[in-house]
């Protein structure tokens, strides 16, 4: 059984127990365990089901590499699926479930899948489900779906939050192992900012697991003092808990901070992501150990040696009371050593290689544990639990030489540095056949925005395993991140070690049966058998094979599993690893909660959200809001019991009959000015705008050099070198830009300043047949026709605040347009209401607007316009100069297919019934073309009831436009026969503009 | 994730704080140009794999156009300059054939 | 070729399937083909499958630089819809989207097709009208689609939040035989029955040189020689600019990087498949539980297959908002692929200045579920010399004339 031990655990503490429960089990665990320490100190070895055959398995690993140990956490709210245990600090109060399995973890009906599991070889999916065609839709897949997948989905909404921050530095030291701490030192002595980030809540990685001794003392204490030497350096900062999940490119760096994980419910957030810009990367990310592909390896209790060690000397966890080491190197007999030293059996140790007899191998046999060279490990017997061994020879095919019953395996197949940082961004690996490992090629960095290195490798990242070359290594990676001199690295006792050997299948001439047993990669159940397979089928590249068994596409990407199976697979093609290849590191490092990735932007603050100045008015009145861009506009104001469309229709013949008022400040607003403003907005506009009056408005157009209208609005010309030019609300930004654009880029010489000033200015329309007589109330400047006739404007004063009125319509009704500065806008919104209480003012939305402006035929730029259509189309040659040599589009509209007589021209259409024609409908024309579509010949664009008229109006485009007049054509119904509809004037309302002219 | 020098500000400007252009240096043409004329203006894009040359805006930033050299196989930056230069400074054109032996010029 | 069943499975169970064939075979490049189409993605791969299934032109070699599958054909998120506005758009998508409903028994692979239905939400009165439209063009294109309400949304889709603060959904246009396939086995499954017709795809040889005489193509170089070919098809998606100044010619395509990213896999909870544009964001859920989410492309010229990182983050946060449970999930995997964007945002499938050298690129974002019609317009145009309907409008003189097909006036995010 595996257990707590009496006495040890460098990092419990045993004066504080914390209680937390696993599938409802009360348990207890100490401060400082992970949650795979305490349940392995509470003898709950098994901890979850595989993802495809959900076989039983336990912890294999220590660390972030586990693929089998994971959990849910919390519930409701704060739910947490496939949570790693053994990353999981224990905390009081923890609740832990495992997962992937049906009725329950001991007795799982998803395990009939492992009876079955000789039909169901890697990528046998492909190969079935087949026929029926309907089948896989409704049967298969769906049966696939609900045995695959790990963690239930949470059902509610994430009760935490999560925060992101930014930070700077010179050298970004990932790992705060002893040679992550050395670079530190290294790096830092120069003066250059250093930050130094640690996955787990402790510094110092495994050397003190190890057992290092440097510069004379225990590597704990020579962590302790150089973490201390370090936080007294005002240039260098330290975090633990913090992963290093990614290096983008230009020194970018990513860290996912474990801010309130272990300490839910005490007001901080769960995480905070580090976005970092780093001048220069160390990665002192360490080493992972390899499992060894033997028969059962995946059997509950079998762990990496590595592993064993840890819980024995970190948690004082025993794993097992006889613990079998299997390995093919050196530093497993640490393990074993460790074992023995706390009091528990070591059994045997079977080494695959021939000679075993260097000094770690010496001390064990002096130890009195038996070594067995030569050997493998043929066959692991047991399902939940490890109960024994056998042996074989490691050169044979697996023929039984004894069973050894043991209640726990350790093994080790050599260790592989973690390359992720150095590759995300393209660094190249090399093969190390001294070692079998692949480690970075110091030639092939990858490179940072001025091509030289962007990451520098330190420690057993760089294949230097051993504590001694692990901290040269270290201090000359972190001064050379620096740009600094070199100082002198800590000297750590050098450790003899034999080599070792590799050892990809155990034994080598195994039989099919025993290779179908052989899991590289855990979770995802994929064996020695499966990889081969791949080979045969011809899926050769390490790519294709990875894809079909999905070999390393688990939650662990392959940490454990991909250096396993690409070489069996340059096994069974007969090549060399280095010829296989690896496959592609991507980040994450290890998975990142995607709330942190999304920050406190969720909510009403998902994005930026615009406000208008009088928008707590619209709140008040209870508007009902659209979104607009970022902006929040009142679609309508209802009143009462009234739903929208009774709104709209209210506020429409309220403003018709009487006032109405609109909150018209989200219209984009540029101040252009300058001695060449007026050239340049000849070549922004389709029209002339040089030559307006001062003090007169007039209505402009705007493509792009494509030709394409792309936005439209009222120019006024404020002064002899200003133009104030209004956009549309979504336009405001990128016709800027746009201006910008040309300005800096082609014109460059022009003597021109635009300046974006849209919240500079509250706008209210006042619009109606009395909103003379309302601005007449208000009292203050001119506003009658003679003072201030359509298409002009004024500046004066308005209820005794600075106004400018335009005197411009969108509604067709007279209408004026008042700017006051941003902080007048509510003073001025409630002296309107309030001085037109008696001849009945309301405000109106921007429906109200929409379907005002479609009555008077003007066109709405997103909905007449869409991207491919022209000025022309809409019949606005009279807003494009024929005199001017140049605007943006007027070349791209000579183009055969914008000149062309056969395009779709603007006119107003009315249906025979008086029925409003379908938002999006087509005009259908006879016949179906090549493709065997119907044909069409027009659309609608814009389409509305009118309350005004009280009947169904629209604008559309058609093939032939106004020249059609008085014909009828058919537009879709969809679920329902053809719309008739008589193609008509657009202009519905007042056609001689009497009302908006007076 | 870039960071390129605001010729203007003289910071490395994060690419957030940036708004992309695509390519630098193209000769506009008008009305009086041919359908190919303008064609290539409009579509004919370099792509190249390798040395580039483009326009960003540091739109968070000063709100300036510039102009930067970048492979685009290996994101490294050579040089960023002004929007208002017509060809790309020698000395940046010098860096780049130093680096690039085979590069055939901006043009 | 061995055929694929059930009983094959148990077949090969009893020999501990020491009896399956090879896939495809690897064979050394001939001295000749009849035709060599350059890229084995699924666009190449399909291509040859149908000039060997269509017009029974077998003596054809696919060559690809890397493995076959291995670019964007391997690294999307496995979208298959046809609700396009325009016309020739709609038509090619849906001659595809038909193709995949029966893409296994034709390949007898099974390349998972899972009409589970797609929906783009309509999270803006603009939106609404817009799809609107699209469900109006659809209609008389022949492409099954409808305009679904909030309401609906919710029951097909319990996981999303309608009603959030910032953009509640207003409706969606729903295709019901959208959905998605296993992209590698697209790939794998044209390449076995490509292989079964005794086409040779030579993997690990690059194309480095176009041969032509009198402007026709005679032959091409590659790493692993020359090999000479009446006709070439380039079908290299990220690469075509490359490919195409080989030949002599340029393109009007920019290549951009386009991210996407899993979750850790979770059990079932969403059975179709989501698109936000108004946020710009889209997500399904893998057979395998893990979450599938897009977003938008980067904005500069990269050959790199890796993106910025902020764009990560603005997919997330407008999924955590669409999607709130997602929150506590992690992100297990992100990358980036090359796609080829051209003027209109519409793809290529065209003669070239180059007499007998095709080309089929300008995909963008939404290249997979084109594959299938994409390769049957493709091989016609190889086979016959002139594109049939299905490519006509696809040709790249359209720009020359102004005669855009332009899908961003439907969606924001077209993929």
């Amino acid at each position: 059984m595996s257990t707590r031990l009496s006495k040890g655990g460098r990092l419990i503490d045993r004066a504080r127990a914390v209680d937390f429960t696993f599938n409802g089990k009360r348990l207890r665990g100490f401060a400082g365990d992970t949650l795979a320490a305490s349940l392995l100190a509470n003898d709950q070895m098994l901890m979850g089901r595989s993802f495809k055959y959900h076989r039983a398995r336990g912890a294999v690993a220590s660390g972030a590499e586990e693929p089998n140990a994971l959990v849910n956490l919390g519930r409701g709210a704060f739910l947490e699926p496939n949570q790693r245990a053994t990353t999981t600090e224990t905390f009081d109060g923890l609740e832990a479930q495992s997962q992937n399995h049906w009725p329950s973890l001991e007795m799982d009906i998803g395990v009939v899948n492992n009876a079955l599991a000789r039909f169901l070889p890697g990528g046998f999916y492909y190969k079935t489900f087949i026929h029926p065609r309907a089948a896989w839709k409704h049967v298969f897949e769906p049966v696939i779906r609900k045995a695959a997948g790990l963690g239930p989905a949470p059902k509610e909404m994430d009760g935490d939050r999560y925060e992101q921050a930014y930070a700077f530095c010179d050298v970004l030291i990932a790992g705060g192992g002893i040679a992550g701490l050395q670079a530190a030192l290294a790096a830092a002595s120069g003066g250059a900012r250093v930050m130094v980030l640690e996955q787990t809540p402790v510094w110092g990685g495994r050397a003190p697991v190890d057992g290092d001794v440097i510069d004379g003392m225990a590597a704990d204490l020579w962590v302790k003092k150089t973490v201390q030497a370090l936080e007294a350096m005002p240039n260098v900062t330290l975090r633990t808990r913090c992963m290093v999940a990614g290096v983008y490119d230009h020194g970018y760096v990513l860290a996912e901070d474990r801010v309130a994980d272990h300490t839910p419910g005490d007001g901080r957030p769960k995480k905070r992501l580090w976005r970092i810009r780093a001048g220069r990367i160390v990665a002192a990310t360490g080493a992972l150990e390899r499992p060894l592909s033997f028969a059962g390896n995946d059997v509950p209790g079998v762990m990496l040696a590595s592993a064993v060690r840890d819980y024995v000397v970190n948690w004082a966890v025993s794993p097992g009371d006889r613990t079998v080491v299997v390995t093919n190197n050196d530093d497993a007999y640490r393990t074993a050593i460790a074992l023995k030293q706390a009091g528990l059996a070591v059994p045997c140790i079977v080494d695959a290689r021939a000679v075993a007899n260097g000094p770690l191998p010496t001390q064990a046999r002096a130890m009195g544990i038996r070594v067995e060279t030569g050997k493998g490990i043929a066959k692991v017997k047991g399902t939940k639990r490890v109960t024994a061994v056998t042996l074989c020879m490691q050169a044979g095919e697996g023929a039984a030489l004894e069973e050894i019953a043991c209640d726990a395996v350790a093994m080790s197949g050599g260790w592989s540095p973690v390359v992720h940082l150095w590759s995300h961004c393209g660094g190249k690996l090399t093969w190390d056949d001294t070692h079998a490992m692949f480690r970075p090629d110091a030639t092939r960095p990858p490179i940072s925005h001025d091509g030289l290195a962007m990451v520098y490798p330190a420690g057993a990242a760089n294949g230097a395993l051993k504590a001694a070359q692990a901290l040269a290594d270290a201090a000359l990676a972190g001064a050379a991140a620096a740009g600094a001199g070199p100082i002198a690295a800590a000297q750590a006792e050098a450790r003899e070690e034999a080599a070792l050997e590799p050892v990809w299948i155990m034994p080598q001439g195994a039989s099919y049966k025993l290779r179908a047993k052989m899991w590289l990669d855990y979770q995802n159940d994929v064996k020695v058998s499966d990889v081969q397979l791949a080979a045969r089928e011809g899926y050769e590249s390490v790519e294709h094979t990875k894809r079909y068994t999905t070999l390393g596409m688990a939650t662990d990407q392959g940490k454990l599993s991909n250096i396993n199976g690409l070489a069996v697979l340059a096994g069974a093609l007969n090549t060399d690893i280095p010829n296989v290849g690896t496959t592609t590191f991507r980040p994450p490092y290890t998975p990142v909660t995607l709330g942190a990735l999304a920050g406190e932007a969720r909510g009403e603050i998902f994005q930026p959200l615009r406000r208008s100045p009088m928008h707590a008015w619209h709140e008040q009145a209870k508007a009902y809001f659209e979104p607009v861009g970022l902006w929040r506009r009142p679609y309508c104001f209802p009143r009462g019991g009234e739903n929208h469309a009774q709104a709209v229709e209210r506020e429409i013949l309220n403003t018709r009959q009487g006032v109405g008022l609109l909150d018209a400040s989200t219209l984009g607003k540029l101040i252009v000015k300058g001695p060449d403003a007026g050239r340049f907005l000849d070549m922004m506009y389709t029209n002339v705008m040089s030559n307006l009056g001062i003090g007169k408005c007039r209505y402009g157009l705007m493509c792009n050099e494509n030709g394409f209208l792309s936005d439209d609005g009222v120019v006024v010309r404020l002064a002899e070198d200003t133009w104030l030019c209004h956009t549309t609300t979504g336009g405001a930004d990128r016709i800027h830009a746009h201006m910008e654009d040309w300005l800096q880029c082609e014109w460059w010489d022009w003597q021109v300043y635009v300046a974006n000033v849209t919240e500079e200015y509250a706008q209210i329309a006042v619009a109606g047949p009395k909103a003379r007589a309302l601005l007449e109330k208000l009292g203050g400047m001119d506003v009658s026709a003679d003072a201030l006739p359509f298409m002009t404007f004024a500046d004066g004063t308005l209820g005794g605040l600075p106004v400018r009125a335009y005197r411009i319509s969108f509604s067709g009704e007279l209408s004026y347009e008042l700017a006051v500065p941003a902080g007048y806008g509510q003073e001025l919104w409630d002296k309107l209401m309030a001085a037109g209480a008696d001849l009945g003012v309301m405000p109106y939305g921007t429906e109200a607007m929409h379907i005002m402006r479609a009555e008077k035929g003007f066109i709405m730029i997103g909905d007449e316009t869409d991207g491919t259509v022209i000025p022309q189309d809409l019949n606005l040659g009279w807003a494009i100069s024929k005199k001017k040599a140049d605007y943006l589009g007027k070349r791209g509209q000579e183009r055969s297919y914008l000149a062309s007589p056969d395009r779709w021209t603007l006119a107003g259409f009315e249906t025979l019934d008086g029925s409003v024609i379908p938002d999006g409908a087509y005009i259908i024309a006879a016949g179906v073309n090549a493709n065997g579509q119907g044909n069409t010949q027009g659309r609608v664009t814009s389409t509305y009831y009118s309350p005004t008229l009280k009947k169904g109006i629209a604008m559309g485009l058609i093939k032939g436009g106004m020249a059609r007049a008085g014909e009828v054509v058919e537009f879709t119904k969809l679920g329902g026969s053809p719309v008739k509809a008589r193609i008509v004037d657009p202009v519905f309302y007042d056609k001689q503009g009497a009302k908006q002219n007076g | 994730m870039l960071t390129l020098e605001c010729p203007y500000c003289a910071v490395m400007a994060d690419e957030t704080e940036l708004s992309p252009g695509y390519e630098a240096h193209l000769k506009r043409y008008g009305p009086g140009s041919s359908d190919e004329e303008f064609e290539a203006y409009m579509f004919a894009r370099k792509n190249p794999k390798g040395v580039h040359f483009e326009r960003w805006r540091h739109a968070y930033g000063c709100g300036k156009w510039f102009l930067a050299a970048r492979d685009t196989a290996t994101l490294e930056v050579f040089g960023t300059y002004t929007a208002q230069s017509a060809a790309p400074p020698q000395a940046l054109q010098d860096k780049i054939k130093a680096k690039r032996p085979d590069w055939k010029g901006y043009k | 070729m061995k055929r694929y069943s059930a009983f094959a499975l148990a077949r090969e169970a009893l020999s501990n399937h020491m009896g399956w064939e090879r896939a495809w075979a690897a064979p050394q490049p001939k001295a000749a083909y009849d035709a060599i189409i350059i890229g084995a993605g699924g666009h190449g791969l399909a291509t040859a499958y149908y000039l060997g299934k269509n017009f029974g032109i077998t003596n054809v070699a696919i060559l690809e630089k890397g493995w076959l599958g291995g670019g964007n054909t391997g690294r999307n998120t496995t979208i298959i819809r046809s609700n396009y506005l325009q016309d020739s758009s709609a038509a090619i998508y849906e001659k595809a989207r038909s193709l995949y409903e029966t893409l296994s028994q034709d390949l007898n692979y099974n390349a998972m097709f899972s009409p589970r239905g797609v929906m783009m939400l309509a999270q803006t009165h603009h939106e609404v009208r817009g799809y609107q439209r699209t469900a109006h063009a659809n209609a008389l294109q022949g492409v099954v689609t409808e305009f679904i309400s909030p309401q609906r949304v919710k029951e097909l889709c319990p996981i999303l939040n309608i009603d959030g603060p910032r953009y509640p959904v207003l409706g969606a246009l729903w295709q019901a035989r959208g959905g998605t396939g296993r992209h590698d086995a697209v790939a794998w499954g044209y390449a076995r029955a490509c292989s079964a017709m005794g086409m040779d795809i030579i993997q690990n040889c690059e194309v480095k040189g176009i041969t032509s005489a009198n402007g026709v193509v005679t032959g091409v170089e590659t790493t692993k020689g020359y090999i000479g070919t009446k006709k070439i098809g380039i079908v290299v998606a990220g690469h075509s600019g490359q490919v195409a100044d080989m030949a002599g010619f340029r393109l009007p395509v920019e290549a951009v990087a386009l991210q996407a990213l899993v979750s850790e896999p979770i059990k079932p909870c969403m059975d179709v498949v989501v698109m936000a544009n108004t946020v710009h964001g889209y997500m399904s859920q893998s057979d395998k539980g893990e979450m599938v989410i897009g977003g938008g492309t980067d904005g500069f010229n990269n050959f790199t297959q890796r993106g910025s990182f902020h764009h990560i983050e603005e997919t997330l946060r407008a999924l955590i908002e669409t999607f709130p449970i997602i929150s506590r999930l992690k992100m297990l995997r992100q990358w980036g692929g090359i796609v080829d964007m051209t003027g209109d945002r519409s793809p290529i499938i065209s003669k070239t200045p180059v007499g007998n050298c095709f080309i089929n690129c300008g995909w963008g974002t939404g290249g997979f579920k084109a594959i299938p019609g994409s390769g049957w317009a493709m091989a016609e145009l190889m086979a016959k010399g002139e594109p049939g309907p299905l490519a006509a409008e696809f040709d790249m003189w359209r720009f020359k004339e102004g005669r855009f097909i332009d899908e961003s006036v439907a969606a924001g995010v077209a993929h």
